[in-house]
């Protein structure tokens, strides 16, 4: 073991009840951080997979419809008011290409083409308004696990099949095996209303609870081949749906996809503008906490050693005068402040857990998930560890450079 | 004043002058000449406030002087860097002061291999005994495990004594050595100096008040108000 940290250990161990308290202090600074980190984190988490759970990070979608005002052919002034036309279900122009260059970008993990539309759901005397949505189950089942949330039946579009929410097979009194008819609000549109589609009745295969009773009233998934039919778009599709590796990424990768495509790209982060700005409070409030729970143990390092750098001066004197270099005095006391960092935050890491463990086991919802949601993970510890490390090495500096440039004399005599 | 040399200097003193204070300036130390040969037993005499203490730590590398320049085994001190001045102070000087000043979170043993600690980084076995030999040669090899703490006022003044000896230093300053001890432990410490300096050939500088100690010692270096006021040889006793 290097002489300095053998100095610096037994320093600490005669010195028990001072290191004692400050080890508490720390620990309990870096249970509070580990704590708060993980009770952070996994509300976050969840929160972000119970809205992004069922939603794509981003849809790319054609650009909007705007009218053109034709100039005038002669000399003559004519005023025109020009009206936002109304939006109605477009495919984008050559889906297929626009879907290779998206999957191209990096960061991209999963797309899938999607048709979606208003429509009314009906069976017998009921009739529901409905977001229509065509899929390919194959890969939007990457973009959104649609399996996960089935409550009854599976996910099988094929053919004239539907999935609905639990809401609206109550609302319709339909369940699994059940049939609805749908009817898209485009039927004074070319061919739409005369299809096979727009007079079929559809299966319900399957019933999904995404947790949520406006999409779970309102969405109904077909396939794409079948809102392609209903809507009038043979081949097409209206969107296409992305998922990223990393979500927070979503909105620098929107900017490429538009970059590439020229289609209009909104990224989650758009789309719920709010809940982001929640979540960063959140964050915010959460450092704000753990700077001053750092700043309080770095001041307790920081007092701890300047208090053993006077009561030891006489003693640092000596060790000066048999040989110890100012370097090595500086790192003894170092050593002390990364020692005390290392131990408290083992501890405090410990606390953290325990602590976390408790509270997630306080409350659970009735599927056995805890009600507050913690995230503890090795990543947690270590950076706490680090952190913990690190100020206590940091506040240690003041105190060892203040003991290393002793003059040896004097500390002899007046220490 | 007879000017008392055996061997070539170890230790040599030109004009060294120790001043304090800033608006108010006190002269601790005026015009220091003096040499120290190898082998020899000096003790420092002189009344309180003489400078016989500031001398020693100047000698000791521990302070610098005002003025003046010092060489010790040949080298002039004045042009060494903060380390250089620590190595020679911890390789080629040992200390003992009045008051033991021994390292109380350590045993015996521990306190004695210090230096060599100090100087190589890692506890080595080869360290190890040369501790427990030097506590040997002064009669505490049975405390070497011993908290420092635990041994009474003696016996950690011999400590002390054997941590001065550890990297064999030339030159062994020591300050009042025997002053906190009853006059038993006092004269054991010192016939443990002598028996050093006579085994060894280390040369001493002691400090001390007690006319009798620096009667048995081969040369008195008196001071008064900061100047050498004597420098006489003693029939070794």
């Amino acid at each position: 073991m290097p002489f300095e940290l053998i100095v610096a250990l037994r320093y600490l161990r005669e010195g028990r009840t001072q290191t004692a308290l400050i080890l508490a202090g720390i620990a309990v600074g870096v249970g509070v951080i580990v704590f708060l980190s993980a009770l952070i984190g996994g509300l976050q988490r969840t929160l972000i997979a119970s809205t992004l759970g069922t939603q794509p990070h981003i849809v790319v979608r054609p650009r909007e419809e705007v009218p053109r005002v034709l100039g005038p052919r002669d000399d003559t002034v004519r005023e025109a008011q020009v009206e936002r036309p109304a939006q109605r279900v477009r495919s984008i122009v050559q889906w297929q290409q626009a879907r290779n260059a998206i999957a191209s970008v990096p960061g991209v993990v999963a797309t899938s083409p999607t048709i979606s539309g208003a429509a009314i759901a009906v069976r017998g005397g009921g009739a529901n308004a409905v977001a229509l949505r065509g899929i390919e189950p194959e890969t939007y089942r990457r973009i959104v696990p649609l399996d996960s949330f089935l409550v009854a039946g599976r996910v099988d579009l094929d053919g004239l099949k539907v999935l609905i929410g639990v809401d609206l097979a109550r609302e319709l009194g339909v369940e699994v095996g059940g049939r609805v008819r749908l009817r898209v609000g485009a039927e004074d549109r070319r061919g739409a209303s005369d299809t096979a589609s727009a007079r079929a009745a559809y299966t319900v295969s399957g019933i999904f609870d995404f947790g949520n009773a406006d999409l779970n009233e309102r969405w109904v998934f077909a396939s794409l081949r079948t809102t392609q039919s209903l809507f009038g778009l043979e081949g097409g599709a209206s969107g296409i749906e992305v998922r990223v590796r990393e979500i927070y990424a979503a909105d620098g990768i929107a900017a490429e996809v538009v970059r590439r495509t020229g289609l209009v790209a909104d990224s989650w982060m758009t789309t719920n503008a709010q809940l982001l700005r929640g979540l960063r409070s959140q964050s915010a409030s959460s450092l704000m906490i753990q700077v001053f729970v750092v700043l309080a143990v770095a001041l307790g390092i920081a007092s701890v050693l300047a208090v053993s750098v006077v009561q030891k001066a006489r003693e640092i004197g000596i060790l000066r005068a048999t040989g110890t270099s100012t370097r090595q005095v500086l790192r003894i006391f170092l050593a002390q402040g990364a020692i005390l960092g290392g131990i408290g935050s083992a501890i405090g890491i410990a606390i953290g857990i325990g602590l976390g463990t408790f509270f997630a086991s306080l409350a659970t919802n009735p599927d056995g998930s805890p009600t507050f949601p913690v995230d503890l993970d090795v990543v947690l510890y270590l950076r706490s560890a680090a952190i913990a490390i690190g100020v206590g090495t940091l506040s240690a500096l003041l105190p060892a450079r203040r003991a290393a440039l002793m003059n040896p004399a004097d500390a002899i005599r007046t220490g | 004043m007879a000017h008392v040399e055996r061997g070539e200097p170890l230790l040599r003193l030109e004009g060294v002058t120790k001043a304090y204070g800033g608006h108010v300036v006190t002269h601790a130390l005026r015009g220091i000449d003096l040499a120290v040969g190898a082998g020899e037993f000096v003790a420092l005499t002189g009344p309180s406030g003489s400078g016989k203490s500031t001398l020693l730590n100047i000698i000791g590398l521990l302070d610098t002087p005002t003025s003046g320049r010092i060489w010790y085994r040949g080298v002039e001190t004045g042009a060494l860097d903060e380390a250089g001045m620590t190595r020679l102070r911890g390789e080629g000087i040992g200390f003992v002061f009045q008051f033991h000043h021994l390292l109380s979170a350590f045993t015996a043993l521990e306190n004695v291999l210090l230096p060599m600690l100090a100087l190589r980084g890692r506890r080595d076995v080869e360290m190890e005994a040369r501790a427990a030999q030097l506590l040997h040669e002064v009669g505490l090899a049975d405390r070497a495990a011993y908290p420092s703490s635990d041994l009474s006022g003696g016996q950690q003044q011999r400590v002390a004594v054997a941590r001065a000896l550890m990297l064999q230093p030339p030159l062994v300053l020591a300050d009042e050595p025997t002053g906190n001890l009853d006059s038993e432990s006092g004269d054991q410490v010192f016939q443990l100096l002598r028996d050093i300096n006579a085994r060894h050939d280390t040369t001493f500088i002691l400090v001390t008040h007690d006319e009798h100690l620096a009667a048995r010692c081969d040369r008195i270096v008196h001071l008064v108000d900061g100047h050498l006021a004597s420098d006489t040889s003693n029939q070794v006793q």
